[in-house]
């Protein structure tokens, strides 16, 4: 597993370098690559704008048949979920596609929130064989 | 002066070229824009072209930076051109939910100069349609 700590915003990039980096040598084809390094930029800026800091893990699957990113915060959390989850709502700055967005570019996304407390995101992608 | 951050903007003849070779971070996207506005103002450029084909992604803050600069470019009276976006950061744009707007998009240098021209030319005459356009209408007219 590999951890990209998100403080500044170029860490940003780093994420989407790396995470881009494991789906390809995980055998994922350029399409797909696109997609996780697009999905985890947009998530890792949530939590860049949204908690200031947090964390990116990026982790190969069982038997290695894809790729798991988990972004950690400890944030403000997300009040409502389903209005975060429409597509141009955003509460900040941003463009309201971050979360949506990233879910159809993914295979699973799963939301772990708590006001007040934090957000946890994973997403998916599955290598078809 | 000289921010080894910033990418180069070029000018020929009536035209700004923006080739953009480095994996873009959002400061970055913000300053590119503001720098290509200013060229514009100071060369008072028509068209602007932004060669992408070296961007292996385009999120919605990249995405969005390139749709505004063009709106604000236009009202410049400059028009833009993104050039040679991947495939695979097309495909990923529209799954993003994220559409570019009215954006001119061609696929090389070559075509999106070629588009430029003609938006250029067709904006020429529609500013200059005065007595030539008449001339021709009185022509057809008389002619048996």
């Amino acid at each position: 597993m590999t951890v990209v700590q998100i403080r500044e915003e170029q860490d940003i990039v780093r994420a989407r370098t790396t995470a881009k980096k494991t789906a390809q040598g995980l055998g994922f084809g350029l399409v797909d690559q696109t997609r996780i390094s697009t999905a985890v930029s947009e998530l890792a800026r949530n939590v860049y704008l949204y908690a200031g800091e947090g964390e990116v893990h990026i982790e190969e699957l069982n038997n290695r048949h894809g790729i798991r990113v988990t972004f950690i915060d400890h944030g403000p959390g997300i009040e409502d979920v389903d209005l975060a989850m429409k597509d141009g709502w955003s509460s900040v700055k941003a463009m309201g596609k971050g979360l949506p967005g990233a879910k159809r570019l993914s295979d699973r996304m799963e939301i772990h929130t708590e006001p007040g407390e934090g957000t946890t995101v994973t997403i998916e992608k599955w290598l078809s064989r | 002066m000289l921010n080894t951050n910033s990418i180069p903007i070029l000018k020929l003849k009536d035209f700004l070229i923006v080739s953009i070779q480095t994996d873009l971070h959002d400061r970055m996207a913000e300053q590119l824009q503001q720098d290509i506005l200013d060229r514009i103002s100071k060369t008072h450029a028509k068209g602007v072209l932004i060669d992408i084909s070296a961007l292996e992604m385009v999120d919605s803050f990249i995405g969005r930076a390139l749709a505004d600069t063009a709106r604000m470019a236009s009202t410049l009276d400059a028009e833009i051109v993104i050039v040679g976006m991947q495939p695979a950061v097309a495909i990923t744009l529209v799954e993003l939910g994220l559409s570019l707007g009215d954006v001119k998009t061609a696929i090389n240098l070559d075509e999106g100069h070629e588009l430029l021209q003609q938006a250029l030319e067709e904006k020429t005459s529609e500013e200059q349609p005065s007595e030539e356009g008449l001339a021709e209408e009185a022509d057809d007219g008389g002619s048996d």
